[in-house]
């Protein structure tokens, strides 16, 4: 059986500049936890390399796009390679993102370099410039001469021509094996150069000292250890659209009319024995190829059919309002509605006690309230990491996962010591203090107040009261990297009736953040 | 050895009968026969919660705590009209933050978002944009009897929220642990006041919180006389 394996270098750098629209000729590298794992030509041309720390990368080329790693996202783009080559030859094995093999098309391309450029064609079709194919009688070595191809082009090793090819080769070449970088390293220290020199070992001292991957790479140099691929099913069509001819042009009639598609698609997912927990909605104004309005929602147990219709409606009333122009706005009849499965998820996850759940009554009450406010009026708070009490909390719009919340692990420096104010104000009011004298309170350079407070106001609206205690200040300087740092200092301030304020001074400025009511 | 335990079983019986006549009579005087809710310990003595009735409070904190009882044996709360939110203060507190539900702006549709939620939760803390008229709050009180859930109404003004069962006001807040320019706020010590129609209002001391940061009820100061008494 010939094997045929498709590599797309640096892959994950691909996917994240193809995420971001940006182009691919870009020095870019993908870091986990500081360290390059990816990077692509352009950097490694200002000698950026794998497992190089980020300040060392970036000292080397400072214009380097940085991008974290996500391997969802990696396997995400590489859906579509696997299903162009699917099209044209079905049983495609996905390795990892970034590497396919499916076995050789035969006569019926009229010939391996056939097959291979018209593979390649297809990949440039979907904007995957940097495809190589090799082609061999088995896995390892058709990887191998896929690395040893140019860009577009293809690799054939003869039939029988495997051994000597990988006898050959420096051991390098097996260094993303797992472990492989430490056996490498080994085999260096040993004097060993070429896989021939390892295969010119005993198979049995080979497995004791360099661990069952190495083994099985002896195996396969000495001319045996083919594995079998393991081709995948291509996943059903889960996503359901619906076209409207005429277009309509109101949010209740669409809602209306969705209702069937709705229903379809829960079936749908249903026959697959899942339920979405999140769904893009996506339309579509005539007259143009892209969705005007298109927007992810989650749900905190899963869509029904009237969920995803309630969505859409919510969607496009937000989307149709009259008002400023602004992006994701639909401005012209609606002509196709696309409900997209984003996360799908076995239904026994999710499924009823017998006689029914509390919080589903919760969940039908609170969706009453959004369907009367919009989506975002209900929302759940969160505890997150902060200086002042307004950072140290958040508002997720209910059914929404939070997302970018910072740790409360780690000490905060300068943030207000408990206990914490009953009452955080989401816009601070503006106050006034004075000193002895009706002077100024300000803080200075070094943090020091210039004036002990003596008289203060909470707000416009409220009469002046003196001063019965304060503590202060506790200065954070925040962006100091900035042009214009951000200098503020908080005060708490007790008036005499026994309230207690949070104060903030910013450049001489005062504001009411809290109040320990 | 027949005769003292009859007697004691027929002393058993009487406190019984008291007990129950006591948690009658209770009842009457509660006037709303509703189920009794978890209420903050630190609250015990001043006020029992119970379900179907509406309270009014004067400050975030106090509404804080009596949503605290509920909302820490697993109950669902919502908070209505409220857009100054410490969510900080409410965990220290004991709210479970995962079973609360905000409404921060709700504009004219106040009392619509009020009814709803009161159709599915277990205590609603509402912030009322001025007066509520008589009608309203009415009509809302038949809707919490016949769900059975509980309403704090926290009032701007006294008086904002008409035919609450109790109205809890504090007075006197003392904070403790801040100088001129030194220390932080550490304690404070209130008085709360629970007036309950007509009858005279019951008093309470508290920390809130203490220095430890609890919420408890403070010792009253024991009248040394009256130890002695005791003791002789």
């Amino acid at each position: 059986m010939r094997v045929m394996v498709v590599w797309c270098p640096d892959w994950p750098v691909v996917a994240a500049l193809a995420d971001e629209g940006l182009p691919t000729h870009l020095p870019a590298a993908v870091f986990s936890a500081n360290i390059v794992q990816a990077c692509n030509a352009g950097a490694r041309a200002f000698g950026v390399r794998r497992g190089m720390r980020r300040r060392d990368a970036q000292s080397r080329c400072p214009e380097l796009k940085v991008c974290a790693a996500v391997p969802d996202r990696d396997t995400r783009a590489f859906e579509p390679v696997l299903a162009a080559v699917e099209e044209l030859r079905p049983g495609v094995a996905p390795l990892r993102p970034g590497l396919l093999a499916l076995r050789a098309p035969g006569r019926f391309y009229g010939g391996e370099p056939a097959a291979a450029a018209l593979l390649a064609e297809r990949l440039v079709g979907l904007g995957v410039w940097d495809c190589r194919i090799g082609v061999a009688d088995e896995l390892f070595t058709a990887e191998q001469a896929a690395r040893r191809a140019e860009p577009q082009d293809c690799h054939v090793i003869e039939p029988g021509e495997s051994v000597p090819f990988l006898r050959g080769l420096p051991v390098e070449a097996i260094e993303d094996l797992p472990d492989g970088r430490d056996a490498v390293s080994l085999m260096r220290r040993l004097g060993l150069r070429t896989l021939a020199d390892l295969a010119d070992l005993r198979a049995s001292d080979v497995r004791d000292r360099f661990g069952a991957q190495v083994a099985w790479v002896h195996r396969v140099v000495g001319g045996d250890g083919g594995v079998l691929l393991a081709t995948r099913t291509p996943p059903p069509e889960l996503a359901c659209h619906v076209d409207f001819e005429p277009p309509l042009d109101s949010a209740e009639t669409i809602s209306f009319s969705v209702r069937q598609t709705a229903d379809r698609f829960v079936a749908g997912l249903a026959r697959q024995q899942l339920v979405c927990t999140e769904v893009r909605i996506a339309a579509r104004c005539e007259g143009q190829t892209e969705p005007a309005s298109s927007r992810v929602w989650l749900h905190p147990r899963w869509f029904s059919a009237a969920d995803l219709v309630d969505r859409l409606h919510w969607q496009l009333q937000g989307a149709m309002r009259n008002g400023p122009s602004r992006a994701g706005e639909v401005r012209a009849p609606v002509d196709r509605v696309v409900l997209e499965p984003v996360t799908v998820v076995p239904d026994a996850v999710h499924a009823d006690a017998l006689w029914g759940n509390t919080d589903e009554r919760v969940e039908r009450g609170i969706a009453r309230v959004q369907g009367m406010l919009g989506h975002e009026a209900v929302v759940r708070p969160v505890l997150q990491g902060g200086r002042s009490p307004a950072a140290r909390q958040a508002l997720v719009p209910w059914g929404e996962r939070p997302a970018g919340l910072r740790p409360v692990g780690p000490p905060w420096p300068g943030s207000i010591p408990p206990p914490a104010p009953s009452r955080v104000l989401s816009t601070p009011w503006s106050a006034e203090v004075i000193g002895a004298a009706g002077r100024p309170v300000a803080v200075d350079e070094r943090g020091a107040v210039t004036c002990a407070p003596e008289r203060f106001r909470s707000d416009p609206g409220s009469g002046w009261q003196p001063v019965a205690a304060w503590a202060g200040p506790w200065p954070v300087e925040e962006l100091w990297w900035e042009e214009r740092p951000r200098r503020v200092a908080r005060f708490q301030v007790v008036g005499v009736d026994g309230r207690a304020w949070l104060l903030t001074c910013d450049e001489g400025v005062w504001w009411t953040e809290a109040v320990y009511d | 050895m027949g005769t003292p335990t009859s007697t004691a079983s027929t002393a058993d019986t009487a406190a019984d009968t008291i007990a129950q006549l006591r948690s009658r009579m209770a009842r009457m005087h509660d006037g709303v026969p509703g189920r009794a809710l978890e209420t903050h310990p630190a609250l015990a003595g001043l006020v029992q919660l119970r379900a179907g009735s509406s309270y009014a409070v004067d400050s975030a904190s106090l509404a804080l705590a009596l949503m605290a009882g509920p909302s820490a044996t697993g109950s669902w709360c919502a908070v209505v009209g409220v857009g100054d939110f410490g969510a900080e203060a409410a965990s220290a507190l004991g709210i479970d933050l995962d079973r609360t539900v905000l409404v921060p702006e709700p504009g004219d549709q106040w009392i619509e978002v009020t009814a709803a939620l009161v159709d599915v939760v277990t205590l609603v803390v509402v912030r009322p944009p001025g007066r509520v008229p008589e009608q309203v709050a009415g009509k809302l009180a038949a809707r919490l009897r016949k769900r059975s859930v509980a309403l704090v109404a926290q009032e701007a003004t006294p008086g904002d929220w008409p035919r609450c069962e109790v109205r809890l006001t504090t007075r006197e807040p003392a904070w403790t642990g801040v100088g001129r320019g030194d220390g932080h706020l550490r304690s404070r010590r209130l008085l709360v006041e629970a007036q309950r129609g007509t009858a005279p209002p019951r008093r309470g001391a508290l920390w809130f919180p203490a220095e430890d940061q609890t919420y408890c009820r403070a010792e009253p100061a024991v009248a040394p006389a009256r130890v002695v008494e005791e003791a002789s």
